[in-house]
């Protein structure tokens, strides 16, 4: 039987993927260009049980988000620019305290009030450092509409799965193109639900993790009283001042992403088995990139693209197949130069030259753009 | 025979962190004996608080708790309150919690009337940082950061509360360990965001710099400068300055948030 096809903005797409996925509470606070996710869910999340807040700021829409989720829902709030900036104290706090649930960032451009209607791809290291302390980070960069709404019930997989917060990284271009969408029906994508516990209450421990690295996650009212913190804490939850216990916990923290790295990342690779010249780019800025390369190859140019729909954690282990083997990448990204960092330190030495297309003009990155400096090296 | 706060306790997490002298093991007390008179489930009771002293409680306490970050423990009751009306939501902290970095989130709480019950401890001082000024410490008070004595001024808590929409606002004092204990559980049993400001005293923070050291003398403070409502709306302005009003200061039957949600929405 045919799947139903609708015409969706990329906005719209994550609703639909949120839906998807058992959101049932979303807390967010209005902001351009990501508003359209608030105003739809706010419509569709009664007709589901779930229910819709605005709260008084981006703070605490954070804050109601990690709520939400520790009462036992899948939670989600969506934000752009300085409210991704606001967003990051809690954002902080859910990582600590390993709570999942989805941030949307729709980016734009910045920093402070920037250039507020206007694509952007300035907060991918914001994505991974923005907030105070280390710890792990998910974040995941869709390029399509379709992608929007797969990504979106991704990014609550992953983060009921490992207990993480996790980023949709998406931009404005994205989040306000239209594009017909497979709808997926019931069963078509893979739908996770945390780990509850089911010892004895009085055995809980929320922070004892299983072989996975993530211990079960009771909610809130469920029997198991426990003490939730954003001092660093023992397996009971309860703070403690041992730097040596507090440095092994977050190292755990951090291994529970890089050791499922499998799972987690995926990325998009097209025309790259034979390519001298890599393009790797995410996002909006993807979609000019295959196109050129399309136009490339029709040249007889041997390039690849290389996109990522993870960004977080950074795609180290495939990018490392083109060691030696590729002549040039080319990164195009609306900042001034960002993923090449991250780029430069996988590669490092094993590729003749990293060049970066940069772009904060509140303009995409055209085809020809992408182009021309592909056939600049010739 | 004493009564017994142990089956309300955590084992193993008392001695707790506050100073000799301080009041808040006094309202943790009153806090107990409020939940067990109304024979409340822990099952079902949620504190969540900020950062400071008065938010370490929380963690002392055999219930869902959830100790979050400076200023924030309402925005995080909302969530968890809109997520599960069912259970009993009790967010707490201090005064600068609640009233500087959490100000924001104070005023929209009492505004949108959702059934969470607010207790502010108030010290006057910033006390787990060791004794700045607050919003509440009064003009010309010394603070580590007012070494001159301090030139803000002071927020009324509790008026705060009635003018941004609270449906239940009380006022105690530690002096006042029983009457604290029944406005705690009035707050509790009302429909709608329910705040009760409780003055407490920091001998460490805020006494030693303000010749009130002694913790019993800031106690003797609290009781010579406190008047009961019904007499304080017979007393002059004159006879009122330096003095502040304890007991129920506002009480109004008005829509809680999340049922006239529920309602709109079609959920209910």
């Amino acid at each position: 039987m045919a799947k139903e096809v609708k015409f969706l903005q990329g906005n719209e797409a994550v609703c639909e993927g949120a839906l998807y996925a058992g959101c049932t509470f979303y807390a967010g606070y209005p902001i351009t260009p990501s508003t359209e996710v608030a105003e739809i869910l706010a419509a569709r999340l009664p007709k589901v049980g779930g229910r819709f807040v605005q709260m008084e700021d981006e703070i605490a829409a954070m804050a109601a988000t990690l709520g939400g989720s520790i009462a036992g829902r899948k939670s989600l709030t969506a934000t752009s620019g300085p409210g991704m900036s606001l967003k990051m104290e809690n954002l902080g706090y859910g990582y600590l305290t390993e709570v999942p649930c989805v941030i949307v960032n729709v980016m734009r451009g910045g920093p402070s009030t920037g250039l507020p209607t206007g694509p952007g791809q300035s907060d991918i290291m914001q994505a991974k450092w923005g907030t105070h302390g280390d710890h792990p980070a998910v974040a995941l960069t869709p390029s399509t509409v379709q992608e929007q709404l797969e990504e979106t019930v991704r990014a609550f997989n992953i983060s009921e799965k490992y207990r993480i917060p996790v980023i949709l990284l998406t931009d404005e271009i994205i989040g306000h193109m239209r594009e017909a969408v497979n709808m997926p029906e019931p069963g078509d994508l893979e739908v996770v639900d945390r780990k509850r516990p089911t010892c004895d209450p009085k055995d809980y421990l929320p922070y004892k993790p299983e072989a996975d690295g993530v211990a079960p996650m009771a909610d809130f009212g469920s029997g198991y009283r426990y003490h939730i913190t954003g001092l660093n804490h023992l397996e009971d939850g309860f703070p403690s001042n041992d730097g040596k216990l507090a440095q092994a916990d977050e190292i755990r923290q951090e291994k529970k992403i890089t050791d499922h790295y499998d799972e987690i990342v995926v990325v998009d690779e097209m025309d790259t088995d034979d390519a001298e010249i890599l393009v790797f780019a995410f996002g909006s800025t993807a979609r000019s990139a295959k196109e050129a390369i399309k136009m490339a190859r029709a040249e007889g140019i041997k390039v690849g693209l290389f996109r990522p729909l993870t960004i977080w954690p950074f795609p180290d282990k495939h990018l490392q197949k083109y060691k030696n083997k590729v002549k040039r990448i080319i990164v195009p990204e609306m900042n001034l130069g960002m993923a090449i960092l991250e780029v430069k330190r996988v590669m490092e030495g094993t590729v003749p030259s990293i060049e970066g297309i940069n772009q904060i003009d509140s303009e995409p990155i055209t085809t020809i753009t992408i182009l021309n400096k592909i056939k600049e090296g010739k | 025979m004493a009564y017994d706060y142990a089956k309300y306790l955590r084992a193993g997490k008392i001695p707790h962190i506050w100073c000799p002298g301080c009041g808040y093991g006094i309202i943790m007390k009153s806090i107990i004996r409020a939940v067990d008179g109304l024979g409340m489930n822990k099952d079902d009771l949620v504190f969540t608080s900020g950062i400071g002293c008065a938010s370490r409680l929380p963690g002392y306490i055999d219930a869902n708790t959830l100790h979050t970050t400076h200023g924030r423990s309402l925005g995080f009751a909302t969530g968890v309150k809109m997520a599960k009306p069912e259970l009993n939501v009790i967010a707490l902290g201090g005064d600068g919690d609640m009233t500087a970095i959490g100000g924001n989130h104070f005023i929209h709480a009492c505004r949108r009337n959702i059934d969470i019950t607010c207790l502010v401890f108030n010290n006057y001082i910033y006390g787990m940082t060791g004794g700045q000024y607050s919003p509440t410490t009064p003009k010309a008070a010394r603070a580590t950061t007012s070494p001159y004595g301090n030139s803000d001024n002071q927020f009324d808590i509790a008026q705060l509360a009635i003018g941004a929409g609270a449906s239940f606002v009380a006022r105690s004092t530690t002096y006042h360990a029983v009457p604290m204990e029944k406005l705690i559980k009035q707050a509790i049993e009302h429909k709608g965001f329910s705040v009760v400001e409780i003055i407490a005293g920091c001998p460490t923070g805020y006494g030693r710099k303000n010749k009130l050291a002694s913790p019993a003398g800031m106690i003797e403070w609290q009781k010579a400068n406190s008047v009961n409502k019904v007499q304080w709306d017979k007393m002059t302005a004159e006879e009122q300055a330096g003095k502040f009003p304890i007991g129920v200061l506002h009480q109004e039957e008005k829509p809680e948030f999340i049922e006239a949600y529920d309602a709109n929405v079609g959920l209910s």
